[in-house]
């Protein structure tokens, strides 16, 4: 059972029962939504920009615990960072999830405790679709501020 | 076949056939597969008789003169033997495929590109595997034939109402499948087929979940083509079947060209093989075949008539097992004489890839996601389901195995 704990820390279960940051925000700056293939699960994320930071950040849609858990602690860490800072934190985490970066805590908050899915090839996709949503939004927003400055 | 329902399967000792279910697992206890309608798990005797011909028959087939070759060729020549007889058709129009996939994509190339025009229908239902939906769609966009989807009743049957009144004077093609890998579902394929013909249309069966699981008579269902595969069926990956009719296979032109199919080729163009060889371009799969062959012997053996037994009695047990399980709901139709023993359900509060997650920690093998059957699932209105499937092998103990790690699971994501 050592092997589930570790998928299922407590961390996770939590932020499962109570997402944070759940839900759309109107008026975005960018919106995405991408889903998994594998089991069709769905990610709409909008990001509300100011000054260069994510200002505000929600995630909706339905998945399964480590996909639910992993985009309420993605709206946690990732609200108050400036763009780069976001990209970041998003690069990190997609390393940590493919075994190649240590985690560290201080970036990614919470979501340190999704270390032992990287464990699970088929979950790795369900922790990530929230967090590589965010670097398309972001990738969404450049593209069409660029045009109009901003 | 002829074997009698009489005596029902020994499944316990069935298990000892097959390596994966005879071994045990590193944390003690037995492998509880409830997966087989994603791929069976393989005897022994199958792959004994797939490692003898690579050891003592392993030539390239038809072309060679010595005798090696002619060995090569009659054991795959065997396969197909096989195979036709299982579900009572004539050898030489039972094609050999890669998989049920490409049978399908077979019939939707070689006829429908060359046969559709704009405005022509193809009419699938909404329970259709994907590899019996995109085929059709990809033809469509290049012929301007409409691709139409027959609804499912809240019961997970065809809306056979809805099916007459879609069957029209366009309809070129209905392509059904014979027992749905999502909701197990068996559909009146005789009843569709009949109505089909009488409108001019051809008609497709996919008989992927039904032909490993029950008898199953291409020339009672009718239709002009029935795709199957191998590795559903106790046979290896790598190898599936288009059984059509005679007439159809000799008016069609090729599929995919190469060696093998042609009789002659010249600087001005080719002609072709006889069937079925004309649609089986490039070396075939071999060693697959051989081992179909003994997988067909196997299912033979034992008898169609007391498998579908043995699983319908199952499909019972894990109805009741499920309905046990508080925040279950199950898809399909509830009358076991109307389903297979793939059974989709769905836990309140917990997402079906948590459920596959945590059975695996207790040994219980089941599929989530969408099944390739994504316009099912619009349907039915969710994104996925967990499915257990089962087959010749299983037992109860593993349906009571579901059940009690289902109860845990629902402990462990705090929805008890
Ligand atoms: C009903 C049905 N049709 C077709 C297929 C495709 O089989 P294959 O992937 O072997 O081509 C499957 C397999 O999942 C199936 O369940």
């Amino acid at each position: 059972m050592g092997g589930l704990d570790d998928l299922y820390q407590q961390l996770i279960l939590d932020h499962y029962r109570s997402r944070r940051g759940r839900g759309r925000i109107e008026g975005a700056s960018a919106s995405v939504h991408e889903n998994n293939p594998v089991c069709g699960d769905e990610c709409f994320l909008d990001i509300l920009v100011e000054d260069g930071r994510i200002a505000d950040i929600r995630a909706d849609g339905d998945g399964c615990s480590i996909s639910q858990a992993a985009a309420s602690m993605l709206t946690e860490v990732a609200r108050g960072k400036d763009l780069d800072e976001a990209l970041d934190l998003v690069e990190h985490f997609r390393l940590m999830m493919h075994g190649d970066a240590e985690p560290d805590e201080d970036l990614l908050g919470d979501a340190v405790a999704l270390e032992g899915v990287a464990r699970y090839p088929v979950r790795v996709k369900c922790a990530l679709l929230s967090w590589l949503a965010l670097r398309d939004c972001i990738a969404e927003y450049r593209e069409t501020t660029a045009m109009g400055g901003r | 076949m002829g074997t009698s329902a009489h005596t029902a399967l020994d499944a316990r000792a069935l298990r000892a056939e097959f390596p994966i279910l005879a071994a045990p697992r590193p944390g003690g206890g037995q492998l509880h597969y409830l997966d087989s309608a994603a791929t069976s798990q393989k005897p022994q005797r199958v792959l004994d008789a797939m490692d003898a011909y690579y050891r003592e028959a392993n030539a390239n087939v038809h072309r060679g003169v010595y005798e090696l070759a002619a060995e090569a060729t009659e054991r795959f020549e065997a396969g197909r033997d096989a195979v036709a007889r299982l579900v009572n058709h004539p050898r030489e129009a039972t094609v050999l495929t890669k998989n049920a996939t490409e049978a399908i994509n077979l019939v939707a190339w070689a006829w429908g590109a060359r046969e559709l025009s704009d405005g022509d229908e193809v009419l699938v239902t909404m329970m259709e595997h994907h590899s019996n939906t995109v085929p059709w769609q990809l033809v469509a966009q290049m012929t301007g034939a409409v691709v139409r989807f027959c609804p499912v009743t809240p019961e997970g049957e065809i809306d056979m109402d809805a099916m007459r009144a879609m069957i029209g004077p366009r309809t070129r093609m209905v392509a059904v499948v014979h027992v749905s890998n999502t909701l197990g579902t068996i559909n009146p394929v005789r009843e569709i087929v009949a109505m089909a013909h009488e409108a001019g249309a051809l008609t497709l069966v996919d008989a992927t979940q039904s032909v490993p699981h029950m008898p199953v008579d291409a020339a009672a269902i009718g239709s002009d083509f029935l795709a199957f595969t191998g590795h559903k069926m106790c046979g290896p990956t790598g190898i599936g079947v288009l059984a059509a009719t005679p007439e159809r296979l000799r008016a069609m032109e090729p599929f995919l060209g190469g060696g093998e199919m042609i009789s002659d080729v010249t600087t001005e163009g080719s002609t072709w093989n006889d069937i079925p060889w004309k649609f089986e371009a490039g070396t075939p799969p071999i060693a697959e075949s051989v081992g179909l062959g003994e997988a067909v012997r196997f299912l033979e053996e034992l008898g169609p008539d007391r498998i579908r037994a043995h699983e319908r009695h199952l499909a019972q047990q894990m109805l009741d097992a499920l309905d046990e399980v508080p925040g279950v709901t199950v898809f399909g139709p509830r009358q076991v004489e109307r389903r297979g023993a793939a059974v989709s359900f769905s836990l309140d509060g917990v997402h079906p890839h948590d459920i596959g997650q945590f059975l695996d920690s207790k040994g219980v093998c089941v599929r989530a996601g969408h099944h390739c059957t994504k316009p099912l699932m619009r349907h039915l209105g969710v994104q996925s389901t967990a499915r257990a499937s089962a087959y010749l092998y299983t037992t109860e103990d593993d349906i009571l195995a579901l059940q009690s790690a289902l109860a845990e699971c629902r402990q462990w994501f705090g929805v008890a």
